[in-house]
């Protein structure tokens, strides 16, 4: 098991770089505008929407574009949800979801969450998971981008006053990146089994017909009770098996290319209709990573730099390794309550996850995930050992800046990158700069607030939630354990990853306010002062490369920005992660 | 300040809602011609089809409880074990005595038929799946079960190992995933050589 662990991670990280090396050229080249086919395709697109590529904005204005465009997004999406038991497209005739949901939905898609508190199968309409929440995974994917291009340009531009066009960049990024990636992907993964129909259900017999108890009613629809009291059961055959069905194929496709998350079914990428082999999950992984690695190469390229890129994936690329053989080893071993009860432990931690996968393709697959902001999930992040769930935990916690979300992972780790060159200038004495730029007082001030933005928001909620009975009525398991899936929610909602320790059951207004709340403001947040950053810094002049400047391209400053990460997302979240999962881990083990 | 709200909610619109026609209507249409065209077996559940009828999907898991069929993975799905409209995990944590309670009656049950069987039982055998629906075991856990399904279902056993040699998928390209058997398609194959073995006796007599 090991040596296929070894050859499964070696080939994705290879095909990984292989694929986003050309990828991020592509992007800088389409988000400058210097291709020539995109002269005459993009000149109709742009009249019809009365933008311009020549009328570059300061950032205020494309802070307040974005905010706008994403504002919308959340009050359509709501509307739909709301409405979708009186419009098409709704074969199974799904009602109107309830505002709580639909609210938390609508902040979740549009925040490039894809936080799920309601099971997709069996509540939304054909109509609502295309035209709501593709839409959102497009649309999400791309304002993460747009952004990460705009802090770029704010890094490349000297004395400049603009850093783009918003309706330009959200654009070129929607058609011109993820749309047609989607479609190859989409075909792709149909290729294996992934549906795509707009059929209601598909019912087949089952080989063994089940008998189940249920509960006799009547006719007001209240349980019978017999002498004793007890509730009346009788028995009923379940002879045929459902299959629900529907567009899945090409949600799937965006969800993961998004980094959004959002399954059509509820058990998400473990379901075997949206991850049906080895080789569909091979396909998902690498289209989870694919853009926010392209970002750091295509970063490398528009600042004239390449190798500043390569710096930023290299960091990221470091720690990934480390999390990944973290949550491996801890996977990997079995469960000793259960060996105890004579379970063969060879295999390891099987509870939770899929056969096919086993444990080497889950935990490759529980890394990548909560790295980016994806929140897919392909085994059960609820039942991994204590130390593998502390890991997609503390992946969350860092901001996902380990190749992180689309756009978002980007910008995060750029904001370390400023930590790291200020945390160096000071120990040497010197006025931090990156990039030639000088990183003055205002910067850091965006930097830390983009930065303590989610520690605030994840430990708060955590705080509301465990004091609270409406807190404390959704969890499923007892003790430490529940602790961590209050935490894990919270990290999850407020960093936009959207996974979840899925026992804890929020679909109760409650959770879907609090959670709603943290995911609005885990995203907008950050990209304000991510966009006044990058404007300060388009008007500064560059200053010049003297024999003083700290080179950041080198191994060097790799190990700083690691540093820069681990210190602070450890100094932040140590004391709760103990209170959770290292608690956990010493009690199963029986380390006392 | 009316101009800048004309001049970004105008665009904005427009860009939304043309961004969204596209990526919400034309894209999930266009994927779903082309599978459709292209892959009309994938596209639709990939269905195992015998005689004109639909016998199950070979994607999906179907509970087995009789002796004398291979099992599959416990599932946690909504309402009744393996229902195709509530897939989900036990979502139960490591230190959950309800996990170790779960367990223990699945390894009883086990053990149970087959008594003489005193290796460790496959861990796959005794775990919820993370879908509920999982369509597959290791070929180690359909070995373990070998001796139990020969004697309930009357098939020598050198014909039941034969059965699940034939079933085994490896590793995809030698080194993806783990390699597994399909229960379902497993069971059918048993059930139609215990019809066929049937059949012959019935002649034979």
């Amino acid at each position: 098991m090991k040596d296929t662990m070894l050859l499964q991670s070696a080939v994705y990280l290879g095909l990984l770089t292989l694929l986003a090396w050309p990828l991020g050229a592509y992007m800088k080249k389409l988000f400058e505008g210097e291709y020539r086919w995109q002269a005459r395709l993009e000149a109709p697109v742009w009249r019809a929407f009365g933008v311009s590529p020549g009328d570059e904005m300061p950032w205020p204005r494309y802070a307040l574009g974005l905010v706008a465009f994403n504002a919308l997004g959340v009050l359509f999406l709501y509307a739909l949800q709301r409405l979708q038991g009186v419009l098409p497209l709704n074969p199974q005739d799904f009602s109107a979801i309830p505002p709580d949901s639909a609210f938390n939905t609508a902040i979740s898609f549009v925040s490039n969450t894809n936080w799920q508190g309601y099971a997709g199968e069996t509540t939304m309409s054909h109509l609502t998971q295309m035209l709501g929440l593709t839409v959102q995974n497009f649309l999400s994917a791309a304002s993460g981008i747009a952004v990460a291009i705009a802090l770029i340009r704010g890094f490349a531009r000297r004395e400049a006053q603009a850093i783009g066009n918003v309706w330009v960049d959200l654009t070129r990024a929607t058609l011109g990146l993820l749309l047609p990636l989607a479609t190859v992907i989409a075909l792709m993964l149909a290729s294996q089994g992934v549906i795509q129909n707009l059929a209601a259900s598909v019912t087949v017999p089952l080989v063994e017909p089940l008998v189940v108890k249920e509960a006799v009613v009547d006719a007001a629809g209240a349980p019978q009770k017999d002498g004793a009291g007890r509730a009346v059961t009788r028995d009923r055959t379940v002879a045929e098996q459902t299959l629900a069905q529907g567009p899945v194929a090409s949600q799937e496709a965006i969800k993961m290319l998004g980094t959004n998350g959002g399954g059509f079914f509820n058990a998400n990428s473990a379901h075997p209709y949206e991850n049906p082999n080895a080789v569909s999950n091979l396909i998902e992984m690498l289209a989870i990573l694919l853009i926010p690695a392209a970002l750091c190469f295509a970063f490398g390229r528009m600042v004239g730099d390449a190798r500043q890129g390569v710096a930023i994936f290299a960091a990221m690329t470091v720690l990934f390794v480390g999390m990944l053989a973290t949550l491996y080893w801890a996977e990997s071993s079995a469960n000793p309550s259960l060996t105890a009860l004579g379970v063969d432990p060879g295999l390891g931690n099987m509870e939770g996850k899929e056969a096919r996968f086993g444990i080497a393709a889950s935990s490759l697959f529980a890394t990548i995930t909560t790295a980016a902001s994806c929140g897919a999930v392909n085994a059960m992040h609820d039942s991994l050992m204590p130390i593998g769930g502390m890991v997609t935990m503390l992946q969350m916690q860092l901001g996902e800046v380990v190749f992180g979300g689309v756009g978002s992972g980007f910008y995060g780790m750029l904001l370390f990158a400023v930590v790291a060159v200020f945390v160096a200038g000071l120990m040497i004495g010197r006025t931090p700069e990156y990039l030639g730029k000088k990183i003055g007082s205002f910067e850091i001030r965006m930097v830390m607030i983009a930065l303590l933005a989610t520690p605030f928001l994840v430990l708060l909620g955590s705080a509301i939630a465990v004091v609270s009975d409406a807190g404390l009525a959704g969890l499923a398991n007892p003790g430490a354990h529940g602790f961590s899936e209050i935490l894990y929610a919270f990290s999850s909602a407020a960093n936009n990853n959207g996974s979840a320790f899925a026992g804890l059951s929020a679909n109760t207004p409650f959770y879907n306010t609090l959670l709603g709340l943290a995911m609005w403001f885990g995203r907008f947040a950050i990209i304000v002062p991510v966009l006044a950053l990058s404007g300060s810094l388009a008007a500064r002049r560059a200053v010049p490369v003297t024999s003083g400047t700290l080179a950041t391209h080198t191994p060097l400053f790799v190990v700083l920005l690691v540093g820069a990460v681990a210190v602070l997302g450890a100094l932040t979240y140590l004391p709760a992660l103990a209170l959770g999962p290292v608690v956990e881990h010493l009690s199963l083990f029986g380390i006392r | 300040m009316k101009q800048t709200a004309k001049a970004i909610l105008l665009p904005c619109a427009k860009v939304f809602g043309a961004l969204a026609l596209v990526t919400g209507l034309a894209y999930p249409l266009a994927v779903t011609g082309l599978a459709q065209a292209l892959l009309p077996n994938q596209a639709n559940g990939s269905l195992i089809v015998e005689n004109g009828h639909a016998r199950g999907s070979a994607l999906i898991g179907q509970p087995f409880s009789d002796p004398a069929h291979f099992w599959g993975r416990p599932s946690a799905t909504g309402g009744v074990p393996y229902n195709g409209q509530g897939s989900g995990g036990s979502n139960l944590g490591p230190l959950n005595p309800a996990l170790q309670a779960a367990v223990a009656g699945r390894v009883a049950a086990l053990k149970a038929l087959d008594p003489a069987n005193t290796a460790p039982v496959p861990v796959e055998l005794v775990t919820a799946s993370a879908s509920g629906l999982d369509p597959h075991i290791s070929p180690e856990a359909a070995r373990w079960q070998a001796s139990r399904v020969a004697r309930a279902s009357g098939l020598p056993p050198a014909e039941v190992e034969a059965l699940i040699a034939a079933h085994v998928e490896g590793r995809a390209l030698g080194f993806l995933g783990e390699p597994v058997v399909n229960v379902l398609r497993l069971n059918l194959a048993l059930d139609a050589r215990v019809k066929a073995l049937r059949a012959a006796r019935a002649d034979a007599a």
